[in-house]
């Protein structure tokens, strides 16, 4: 490096470097083919709402648009492929991306809507999308079953080979593998011109313009990036499970995931990931103990969570480590 | 004489001109017909009390409101009926009487981003930011230029007040701008760097023609080559600091409140 571009701004450099944490976090996610091998359909679950939290930061952590209804386009992934699978065509990877194609052409549709508003009036949209979607799917049983859900969805083996088992190792390397590469994406999208561009809409939607930029376009475009998104995550749902029931549309679902995010940290890619291990596995683990009333704890977590670290468990993480090293100098 | 200046804005091409610009929020007029012109390279002073009407006629000839009517002409092109982000791609920049903006970017970052906007690069989420070294270079020379390159990493909210004005400047010059109009560039930064943040104004390329609001009139008579007056929604009278010094009617709406400061 030459003395003059010693002087230049390194910083952005090392921002979108591979740490350390990262890397031992994919492996661990390793873990559950040798030592839990009795989860791992609960593994794949995992993965399958960490990839749909993950789609929920990308517009709400980054781009700061809020939304109660992202059920709307995991829903709309889930019932594609599964319709898809139970009309003939049971190949996994092409369901998979004609069922994020469909909801990401929904998203793209609701995205010129949802581009003109902001805070109560966004919620209140989104929120109204996937309860219209809901009853839509609920009116329409020849369709999508109705309240019964959707039957007599079959999977071809994954790449003609892996069947889909009981155990639910082909569902977990399958929504693993997915989940991984959807995040380097994602990742990739984060340290972009367009992530800062995202950051800008969050911090201060109305200088954007002022600045030249088209923040409508910015938004339809993440919107719809983040549909896909969620139309995989549902996908994988419907594949792996093969069957899809009215719940995917659920306005629990859009609340859960919500609650997920914020619980593991916005805007922090691994926020939403880390908010699905501890929120599938303490549903699974309390609901074991008393399948009545384990939101209850769910409800004090996210109360305890939210009034002492607004930034969710890792921005927490991240402060405690700062003082940390500071403490240390 | 308004006529003689609309005329004139027609004939030879003004950097920014309006003609007839009107605007009222209900029953109260904030713009009444307003012509103006402002030509290339210009340093021009908008003065007037406060609630004359001057960030109002900025964020009508901005974009920011939509006028009830008249026309606005950015050298030549009308653009009335564009919105905010395509008159800055055309080269007609704004900055803001207080500071609009990004909390937790650091100043390298939001330069960046206008950099990025300005090139049709912000769209772009395949390559790493990094990969556009020739953008975050460019900002950082902005910032340095402006004495901000070795605070270029902090994050906006934890710069001074008055380095967040020149950061504020930073973010429109990033936009490579033909017609600058700054809102009170100096508010409530502290006198002696108040005449620095001017300096730097009064630096500016040639070409770039400024329009700039400030009560500080020693600022306007040592910076500003002509200076329009507003009062009420209206402009009354455009002329040379030496003729507005003069103008008794100025001296009674405007200088004489102000004497005291």
């Amino acid at each position: 490096m030459t003395v003059a571009s010693a002087a230049r701004p390194l910083y952005l450099d090392g921002r979108d470097r591979w740490h350390g944490i990262e890397i031992a976090f994919w492996l661990a996610t390793l873990l559950p083919f040798v030592l839990f091998k009795s989860y791992l359909s609960l593994a794949s679950q995992v993965a399958i709402t960490a990839l749909f939290a993950l789609s929920l930061d990308l517009i709400l952590g980054y781009a700061g648009i809020v939304s109660l209804g992202h059920a709307a386009f995991f829903g709309l992934g889930a019932y594609s492929a599964g319709l898809i699978a139970k009309h003939g065509w049971g190949e996994p990877l092409t369901g998979l991306i004609l069922a994020s194609a469909i909801a990401g052409l929904a998203g793209y549709a609701a995205s010129f809507i949802i581009a003109r508003f902001r805070h109560l009036a966004l919620i209140m949209i989104t929120l109204g999308l996937s309860l219209v979607l809901h009853e839509a799917a609920n009116s329409a049983s020849w369709l999508t079953g109705g309240a019964d859900g959707l039957q007599g969805v079959r999977m071809w083996p994954l790449l003609g080979y892996f069947r889909f088992d009981l155990y639910g190792t082909t569902a977990y390397a399958y929504s693993l593998v997915v989940l991984f590469l959807v995040f380097l994406a994602a990742r990739r999208l984060v340290h972009s011109p367009f992530g800062l561009a995202l950051r800008g809409i969050r911090e201060n939607a109305l200088r954007m313009p002022a600045i030249g930029a088209p923040s409508h376009a910015h938004i339809r475009k993440i919107y719809t990036i983040a549909a896909v998104m969620a139309g995989v995550a549902g996908a994988l749902l419907a594949q792996t499970t093969s069957t899809v029931s009215l719940e995917v549309l659920s306005f629990q679902r859009s609340a859960d995931v919500l609650v997920i995010l914020i619980l593991g940290g916005a805007g922090r890619l691994y926020g939403g990931i880390l908010g699905a291990v501890i929120y599938m596995v303490a549903r699974d683990q309390f609901s074991g103990i008393n399948p009545q009333y384990w939101y209850f704890w769910i409800g004090l977590l996210l109360i305890v969570v939210v009034m002492l670290l607004p930034n969710g468990i890792l921005g927490g993480l991240a402060r405690w480590s700062a003082i940390w090293r500071r403490g240390r100098r | 004489m308004e006529r003689n200046l609309a005329a004139r804005a027609a004939m030879t091409v003004a950097a920014l001109s309006a003609s007839g610009l009107q605007k009222a929020f209900g029953s109260l007029a904030v713009a009444r017909n307003i012509e103006f012109a402002l030509p290339q390279a210009a340093r021009y002073a908008l003065v007037g009390p406060n609630g004359a009407g001057k960030t109002t006629l900025i964020n009508l000839l901005t974009g920011m409101i939509r006028p009830d009517g008249g026309k606005i002409f950015l050298g030549g092109e009308e653009i009335t009926a564009l919105r905010p982000e395509q008159r800055v791609k055309r080269g007609l920049v704004r900055t803001f009487q207080i500071n609009t903006l990004f909390p937790h970017l650091s100043a390298l970052e939001a330069v960046t981003l206008a950099v990025c906007e300005r090139r049709g690069q912000s769209g772009d989420w395949r390559r790493r930011l990094t990969g556009h070294r020739d953008a975050i270079d460019e900002a950082y020379d902005l910032l340095n230029s402006l004495m901000l390159g070795e605070h270029c990493y902090r994050l906006t909210r934890e710069l001074a007040y008055g380095q967040q004005r020149l950061l504020e400047i930073a973010l429109a010059l990033a936009t490579r701008p033909r017609v600058l109009l700054l809102d009170e560039p100096a508010a409530g930064v502290p006198q002696d760097e108040s005449a620095q943040l001017f300096s730097a104004i009064a630096g500016l390329a040639q070409d770039i023609s400024v329009l700039f609001i400030e009560h500080d009139m020693n600022l306007v008579f040592r910076f500003a080559s002509r200076i329009i007056v507003m009062v009420g929604g209206g402009i009354l009278v455009e002329g040379t600091p030496a003729e507005i010094a003069a103008n008794a009617r100025v001296r009674e709406v405007y200088l004489g409140k102000r004497s005291h400061g």
